[in-house]
């Protein structure tokens, strides 16, 4: 896509987020969304292009009473929010629509008017991974991590201390589920979820939901925010069974995404000031530092260790607390997202002195898809 | 509870067969000779559709694993391995461990398995166990 062509010009989160049993999944899309016309100042007759996951486009267009002529369901997990982005960004550019609404909403925690876990016993993976006693994703996205860790002659400390420096993050934002400091030994002393994974090595389960708005950057400047500019975007997927991937110490798709991203923006890692990496568990941040280039195969761990992600580091990472401590409500994407452009509004909780540029980095499934945004708050 | 079991497909179908028949049928390409799973009757390295079905030795190494210590309610009340096995011929394949202890110290990575069936109803799912000599 063009840089800096196409910008966010509307974005929030639900009024509530946590717990939130009076409202439904459709509700707390249009919760998100009704805040973010505010942000922007706009009405959602000025809509007309929808694209969201979890729900249909044409249930979130029909709910809010918008009347579009672009539609995108794209769905491939907890980054089909970064996906929705790019092809927006694409969608704006090619004139198909001039203001596209992108809504995240789960009651992940309430489950109200939420499906369920179900899998087609006949499908790939209700065949050859369901019978083995897969449940949720905490006993799917881990299992490559045994593998990593003896690769690279790591421990479990390594993956403790992910979320020991996130929560140091969380601690500083207001809306963080979980702000209390925790230790290496906290983290290694919590239940046992299924080995190496302990509680606080496992993102939280909330309720919440998030919506952006989008326009072309020539009109961005009319809107009341400061714009929050798209410099570049990547996507790809790999497999929709974790037991397939092709390197169990790297994602496929996460080095695709992520370089397309970065060949898009045309900038280097030592440009970035800020990174969000989707962190449903402690490794994804290990694997995203990796995959996105900003260090060698094996030495993330040694990266976050010496304090280089955390409050006063060179690269501030998942400056919200994350997926392990702000929140998690199923697909986390969208919230990444959010931080994203609140640090490049300059206004976020723990904000970032002086960021240009934010990466964020999206994974869908257990390493099935992925989805990378590079945004720039200079036009 | 009874366990989660799959249901073949037309292009799986002979994988479950052999299965039941004490055989790991996996399948490889006639053009690039690449061996691939899942099953599918074409090779996902070519594409070319020459493609055919042969009993693989069962044999493979404990390749990543989880040991579960919420088990779904099919799957009993004790923890349990979820793993990956590397297969001698090249692909991964999940599956349990069995025969020996659900414990981080019987199970380390790398050590040799070997296919053995367990039967459930009309289905027989491929298990791997500590390979014995």
């Amino acid at each position: 896509m063009k840089q800096k062509s196409v910008a966010v010009v509307g974005a929030a989160e639900t009024t509530k987020m946590g717990k939130i049993p009076d409202q439904s999944v459709i509700q707390l899309h249009a919760d998100a969304a009704l805040n973010a016309m505010a942000d922007a100042g706009l009405k959602p007759s000025d809509i007309d292009g929808v694209a969201t996951a979890g729900a249909s486009p044409v249930e979130l267009a029909h709910y809010l009473g918008i009347t579009p002529t672009y539609a995108d369901g794209t769905s491939v997990g907890g980054c089909s929010f970064m996906l929705h982005v790019r092809h927006a960004a694409a969608a704006i550019n090619e004139g198909l629509a001039k203001t596209i609404l992108i809504t995240h909403g789960e009651s992940g925690r309430s489950r109200v008017g939420a499906g369920g876990f179900g899998r087609n016993p006949a499908s790939l993976m209700g065949q050859f991974e369901m019978p083995y006693g897969v449940t949720s994703p905490p006993t799917m996205f881990t299992i490559p991590v045994l593998r990593y860790l003896k690769t690279y002659g790591l421990t479990e400390e390594d993956l403790a201390m992910v979320a020991v420096i996130q929560r140091e993050w969380a601690a500083k934002n207001p809306r963080a589920s979980f702000k209390d400091p925790i230790t290496v030994d906290d983290v290694l002393n919590s239940p046992m979820i299924a080995w190496p994974f302990r509680m606080l090595m496992c993102c939280l389960v909330t309720d919440g939901g998030g919506a952006l708005i989008l326009t072309s950057a020539d009109r961005a400047k009319d809107f009341p925010q400061k714009p929050v500019y798209i410099l570049g975007t990547g996507e790809s997927v790999e497999t929709p069974m974790v037991s397939q991937m092709e390197d169990f110490t790297s994602s496929k798709a996460f080095r695709v995404s992520g370089k397309k991203a970065f060949d898009e923006a045309g900038i280097k890692h030592s440009d970035v000031d800020h990174l969000m990496i989707y962190d449903a568990f402690a490794h994804l941040p290990l694997y995203g530092l990796e995959d996105l280039g900003f260090c060698k195969p094996g030495e993330a761990a040694a990266f976050i260790r010496e304090r280089n992600t955390a409050i006063g580091g060179k690269l501030p990472l998942n400056t919200n607390g994350g997926g392990l401590s702000y929140m998690h409500s199923g697909m986390y994407g969208m919230y990444a997202l959010q931080e994203s452009v609140r640090q490049m509004r300059g206004i976020a909780p723990a904000q970032v002195p002086g960021a240009k540029i934010s990466v964020c980095h999206g994974v869908g499934g257990m390493f099935a898809a992925s989805g990378t945004v590079i945004f720039s708050n200079e036009a | 509870m009874d366990r989660a079991l799959p249901t073949p497909t037309p292009e799986t179908q002979h994988f479950w067969d052999g299965c039941k028949a004490g055989e790991l049928r996996l399948q490889r390409c006639t053009e690039c000779s690449k061996t691939y799973f899942p099953p599918r009757p074409f090779c996902p390295g070519c594409g070319s559709r020459a493609v055919e079905v042969y009993a693989a030795s069962g044999k493979g190494v404990l390749w990543s694993y989880v040991i579960n210590h919420r088990p779904r309610p099919d799957m009993g009340k004790d923890p349990h391995s979820i793993a990956v096995v590397k297969l001698q011929e090249g692909p991964t394949m999940m599956t349990n461990i069995v025969g020996c202890p659900q414990t981080p110290e019987a199970l380390q990575l790398d050590m040799p398995v070997e296919v053995v069936f367990e039967t459930f109803g009309e289905t027989a799912l491929p298990l791997f166990q500590p390979a014995k000599g």
